[in-house]
């Protein structure tokens, strides 16, 4: 409710003079110890009552009780019985005026009637003779209508084992009736004070705060933001974006470079090729993956200079020394950088390694086309850009630590746990003399930091590395180990072909963005949290991430 | 990754004992096999009026085609478990000496060129072996063979044919035989047609529907035996009877023509009244050098280093030790007589996956325990993290838009192509660098181009949303792809910052407002169209001081230089005529130098921001009206 709480004292009289409920129940108080207010006030709602009494009690002027009663309210039939009489009643009646009254009268051809006969019978106020009703008295006392007229004014019966009998006949039902009963409270007073609903800048100028009669605040109610609807007046981001954040701030906790990712569409060489994927892997089927019909087939592999540029700039240890040189302009030393490696060598080793064997490979030995590799697709993951760095790494290998988590694609049948697109989070570690255990060892360092204390660690396949890892934590909910995400070491075909020394190790390790957020926030469906069909209400009210606290 | 089902009580037959399920879900995980399902305690399937027996599910590494059936799920187990030896496979020719012949025609290489065979002698089909014999070839053409492109296998009966055999390529008309479980004989252009809607064969049809002649396997009598890869003929087919098997493997890839006979008669060679033994069979194929006997069991010989080894592994484990791990995962292998560093390693036919001492290194980390393996990271050097600029800037204009009251949404990047263009009254662009990427193979009209802009994307978000409270204001900040002809990848991602603003008012203020916040935030002044096109007009204070109220820091400076930012009115089929603004931009000089001799560079159009046209709204299923911004980011960086 705008304007409740701002900085207006409360008028006595809202209702232009006239006394209002407050001051009426007030006075009830004053007079009497107990206010039933259901008896004193029989016209007034009870919502209304209720009001009125919540606000003394607020400022503890008065108490109250509440009473549950249950009362009885004539059905239309049992209204009719108290006005009218009985259906015995009005039988007998009516025999009595006529003196003898046929059967087949008109009076008695109704459902009433019938059943009035029947009762006059028993109650003996008539009887039969030959085919006419006679009077058996000449005054009969209608219990029925006395009791039901009892009930109307007092809402009650006399006699309470009466309310049976006479709800199964359907003459009255009963209503629960909250009623209340006032009476002083300890801070008892007559008249309802002046009261202020907020502090404002002149009480304190004027000093008048310190007389100032506070409307007390209501702790039980939701405080407002001030904007419209639910969350309206915030602004809000986006629950996988909050996620990806927490992630982000892992991985420059443990030192890693942020990788250039914003190149969606990659050529089949980037994104199999150079990862030792033979090009006859089901992977890249058109099943799998999203092929580029407009623009037609990609050019040869090469440096991409925005990219280099950028890491260059990153990379602040990268050919830099300490003395008072001014530092050498990215650009130029990501010149440097491309300048020393040769992309068609690259490219020929990668070739070898595939069709022929090299680097201690027998290879695929399987004819190694180029059109393959000049196939444009839609990444299917960030490892093609993984791949691009580690290349760049060549021409001067060194220990570094790499991540990305950006959007990949796949030609998949959409449903609740598959979309087309999704977000991939990838780590890579470059280091001399790496070791299987060192990678499940850095791996429980980094799934700690999201609150997964306990890995285990499976043998899998995957092309691009050897050996490689299925990550498994214990799941709560499912009461066994899941998978969590995907590691291994990348394969020496794959390094050694892009030049990098055979000392030189590389672990790499990814999950995906999506399911550690379906987990956080109890979503079964993906399409709830990644596209156009979520729920704004959902991005608004979506809590912090806090994966280490959970 | 491929899943095999096997009878459970006849593989824990296999594997000697019985397991409970958490027992045998360990053995997998070390081995680095899965349990996918085991159907014991769910509804299985009735076959003939007999429910399936219970099943195990196993799923199995997609470079494993030694693990494609039961028995050699089973094999590699019972080593693994040290209950079996690796079965040593040998050839046996006829006591004669006399090998069966096939002869390759030179027609062949038009077609499918290669060509590989064995035998399978006093085998012993049961109703399992027999349905396992088939299922393992139905996964070998699903897998390794690609869809039979690349590799197809016949099985025959050889009791019912008689060598020496040919493998020829024929005109379609001239082969005339009965396909199998046909009793009509039909040629090869009828039994396209025949096959036509058959739901299994159908999809093989195209491997060879089209070319001129068709392969074709010939015996002595000129019985036709099958026309690869598409179906067997009826004559020569295998039953539960068959005492002698003959296997035919044709391809298109050398390679996997050699692994599938390897797989084949390493797997059901058991079955022989010898077991693992085959007979060979001679193939005389000069004209492309392939003359030779088929299969080759020899393994291969290669070596690895203990060095390597124990170094990945972290392990220091003697060369006998490691020789015993590797027992346990199908090596044979011993130390070098000549190298202390050297493991001599015999590679088995059934592992074609092996192709690196990576690859035995890994089998040896598998042997000794994933999770036993010492868990030591050495720190060799401290690491310097850094964020990408991009993100960075993301992050900034992210975060100040949410500061404003907006909400982040993160629709999909792909879209159909009437909603990137018609559906906002933008003609498809001409200009081969302003043209979206489209995609060749997409499953629905959902996905048919990559975006060139965030508005379908906003606008489809609201749609979805609404039974929401308005007015809503939404943001994203996220990228748009362009084809871009000088680029490698032919195209360039490009970050665009798009909002908007949907309730019963038009919003327009609104949207303008938080264009102007996010350009305060990055420092961007507001300056006039005659500065921002460097005009030296008379400087008109007053009417850059009511429109400029609002720029943030550095307006005072923002007249003459530096970085600034003007909004003029545009036509734009997009939005309600005289009610759309396009964005220009006025970049500083280029060097930090003061020379001033380099000409400012022009000013770039950024953005547009405007109340939509009413027709584009009815497209978008939206009643109220609606503002929207889009703008590059990029020339922020």
């Amino acid at each position: 409710m705008p304007g409740t709480r701002g900085a207006v004292p409360v008028p006595l009289h809202t209702n232009g003079g006239q006394r209002d409920l407050t001051e009426e129940i007030l006075e009830a108080v004053d007079q009497h110890e107990h206010v039933p207010t259901a008896e004193v006030f029989p016209a007034t709602p009870q919502d209304k009552i209720k009001a009125a009494l919540d606000r003394l009690a607020s400022r503890q002027m008065v108490e109250y009780e509440t009473h549950d009663k249950e009362q009885v309210l004539l059905t239309a039939e049992g209204q009719a019985i108290a006005d009218e009489g009985s259906h015995e009643y009005k039988v007998w009646d009516a025999v009595r005026r006529e003196g003898r009254l046929s059967l087949k009268d008109q009076t008695l051809a109704n459902a009433s009637a019938k059943l009035g006969q029947g009762n006059a019978f028993k109650l003996k106020w008539i009887k039969k003779d030959g085919d006419a009703l006679v009077s058996l008295t000449d005054s009969v006392s209608d219990t029925t209508r006395e009791q039901l007229q009892y009930a109307q004014e007092h809402r009650a019966f006399q006699d309470p084992k009466l309310l049976k009998d006479y709800s199964k006949r359907k003459l009255v039902t009963t209503q629960k009736v909250i009623t209340y009963v006032a009476r002083k409270g300890p801070r008892w007073a007559k008249e309802m004070p002046v009261e202020v609903t907020d502090l404002t800048a002149e009480m304190i100028a004027d000093g008048s705060w310190k007389t100032a009669n506070f409307k007390p605040y209501n702790f039980k109610a939701k405080g407002t933001l001030g904007g419209e609807g639910v969350g309206g007046g915030t602004g809000a981001l986006h629950p996988l974006n909050k996620v990806r954040e927490e992630f982000r701030k892992i991985f420059f906790n443990m030192g890693f470079e942020e990788m250039p990712t914003a190149r969606f569409v990659d050529s089949g060489f980037w994104n199999f090729d150079a990862l030792y994927v033979p090009q006859q892997h089901p992977a890249r089927d058109l099943q799998d993956t999203f092929y580029v019909s407009d623009p037609p087939e990609a050019g040869p592999p090469g440096s991409d200079e925005s990219v280099d540029t950028i890491l260059a700039e990153m990379d602040v240890d990268d050919d830099q020394d300490e003395s008072d040189h001014p530092p050498s302009d990215p650009a130029t030393r990501a010149k440097d950088t491309t300048a020393k490696l040769d992309y068609q060598a690259y490219y020929n080793n990668v070739r070898a390694v595939h069709q022929d064997g090299k680097f201690g490979s027998i290879g695929y030995r399987y004819p190694y086309t180029d059109a393959e590799t000049r196939r444009l697709v839609l990444r299917t993951h960030t490892t093609a850009i993984s791949a691009y760095v580690l290349h760049r790494l060549s021409a001067n290998p060194r220990p570094c630590r790499y991540f990305s988590i950006d959007r990949v694609f796949r030609n998949e049948t959409v449903d609740a746990t598959h979309l087309a697109e999704f977000h991939q989070i990838e780590g890579v570690i470059a280091d001399y003399n790496l070791t299987l255990g060192g990678l499940q060892a850095f791996l429980k360092r980094f799934f700690r930091n999201i609150g997964v204390p306990d890995l285990k660690f499976k043998p899998a396949y995957n092309p691009y590395t050897e050996p490689s890892m299925e990550v498994f934590a214990w799941h709560e909910g499912l009461n066994k180990i899941v998978e969590i995400g995907n590691s291994g070491m990348f394969r020496p075909e794959m390094l050694l072909a892009m030049g990098l020394p055979e000392d030189l190790r590389v672990y790499g390790f990814g999950l995906s963005l999506e399911r550690p957020t379906m987990i956080k926030y109890g979503i079964s469906n993906i399409r709830e949290l990644l596209g156009h069909k979520v729920d704004l209400g959902f991005i608004e009210s979506n809590p912090a991430v806090r994966l280490d606290r959970e | 990754m491929p899943t095999i089902g096997v009878n459970k009580a006849d593989f824990y037959k296999a594997l000697g004992r019985e397991y409970t399920k958490q027992e045998f879900e360990e053995l997998c995980f070390d081995f680095g096999i899965e349990l996918d399902e085991d159907t014991s305690e769910s509804k299985r399937p009735i076959i003939d009026g007999v429910e399936e027996a219970p099943q195990l599910k196993i799923e199995i590494p997609a470079n494993r085609y030694d693990m494609l059936c039961f028995e050699g799920i089973a094999m590699n187990l019972n080593i693994f478990l040290g209950r079996e030896a690796m079965p040593n496979f040998t050839l046996k020719p006829p006591s004669d000496g006399q090998l069966q012949t096939v002869t390759v025609s030179k027609d062949t290489e038009r077609i499918r060129p290669y060509f590989s065979c064995a035998i399978l002698r006093n085998i012993k089909f049961t109703k399992a072996r027999y349905e396992s014999f088939i299922a393992l070839q139905d996964k070998l053409h699903h897998n390794l063979a690609r869809q039979r492109t690349l590799v197809a296998i016949g099985t025959h009966d050889l009791d019912t044919i008689e060598g020496p055999f040919t493998y020829e390529a024929l005109p379609p008309e001239e082969i005339q035989f009965a396909p199998l479980n046909q009793t009509k004989a039909m040629n090869g252009k009828q039994m396209m047609d025949f096959y036509e809607k058959d739901k299994h064969l159908s999809r093989y049809l195209p491997i060879i529907r089209d070319s001129p002649v068709y392969p074709i396997i010939y015996d002595k009598h000129r019985t036709v035996l099958s026309m690869p890869p598409i179906i067997n003929g009826n004559h020569s087919k295998i039953t539960l009877a068959t005492r002698n098997v003959l296997i035919d493997i044709t391809a298109t890839d050398k390679t996997k023509l050699e692994l599938t006979n390897h797989i084949l008669v390493s797997m059901f060679s058991r079955y022989c009244a010898e077991p693992f033994t085959i007979e060979p069979v001679q193939i005389i194929s000069d004209h492309n050098g392939q003359t030779r006997q088929t299969p080759d069991l020899t393994p291969r010989p290669t070596q690895a280093s203990t060095t390597y080894i124990n170094s990945i592994c972290g392990l220091s484990e003697s060369r006998e030790s490691l020789c015993t791990s590797l027992a346990r995962m199908c090596y044979h292998a011993h130390p070098s007589l000549t190298d202390s560093d050297i493991l001599e390693v015999d590679i088995p036919i059934t592992r074609a996956d092996v192709l690196h001492q990576a690859d035995i290194m890994e089998d040896a980390a598998v042997a000794y325990g994933f999770n036993s393996l010492p868990r030591h990271l050495p720190r060799t050097t401290a690491f310097t993290a850094a964020a990408l600029p991009l993100n960075k800037l993301a992050d900034i204009i992210r975060l100040e838009s949410a500061m404003a009251g907006w909400a982040e949404v993160m629709p999909l990047i792909l879209c159909s192509h009437d909603e990137n263009y018609a559906w906002l009254n933008q003609p498809v662009p001409f200009s081969t660098n302003q043209k979206p990427v489209r995609l060749q193979n997409p499953k629905t009209a959902e996905y048919q181009i990559v975006r060139t802009s965030l508005l379908p994307g906003l606008l489809k978000t609201i749609r979805e949303n609404k039974r929401h409270a308005v007015p809503m204001k939404i943001f994203e900040v996220g990228d748009v792809v362009f084809q871009d002809k000088g680029r490698e990848r032919r195209s360039r991602n490009e970050r665009h910052f798009g909002a908007c603003w949907y309730g019963r008012g038009s919003g327009f203020e609104q949207v303008h407002g938080l264009m102007d916040r996010v350009m305060g935030m990055l420092r961007v002044g507001f300056i006039s169209r005659e500065e921002g096109l460097g005009e030296e007009e008379e400087e008109e204070e007053g009417a850059k001081g009511l429109k400029g109220g609002k720029g943030g820091k550095g307006e005072g400076k923002a007249g003459k230089e530096g970085l600034g930012y003007w909004i003029e009115e545009v036509d734009d089929p997009t939005y309600l005529p005289a009610h759309a603004a396009a964005i220009y931009l006025r970049l500083p000089s280029s060097s930090s130098s003061s020379s001033s001799s380099q000409p400012p560079p022009p000013p770039q159009r950024i953005g547009t921001f405007g109340i939509l046209h009413p027709t584009v709204l009815k497209r978008f299923e939206l009643p109220f009206p609606t503002s929207v911004l889009e703008m590059n980011v990029e020339v922020f960086l």
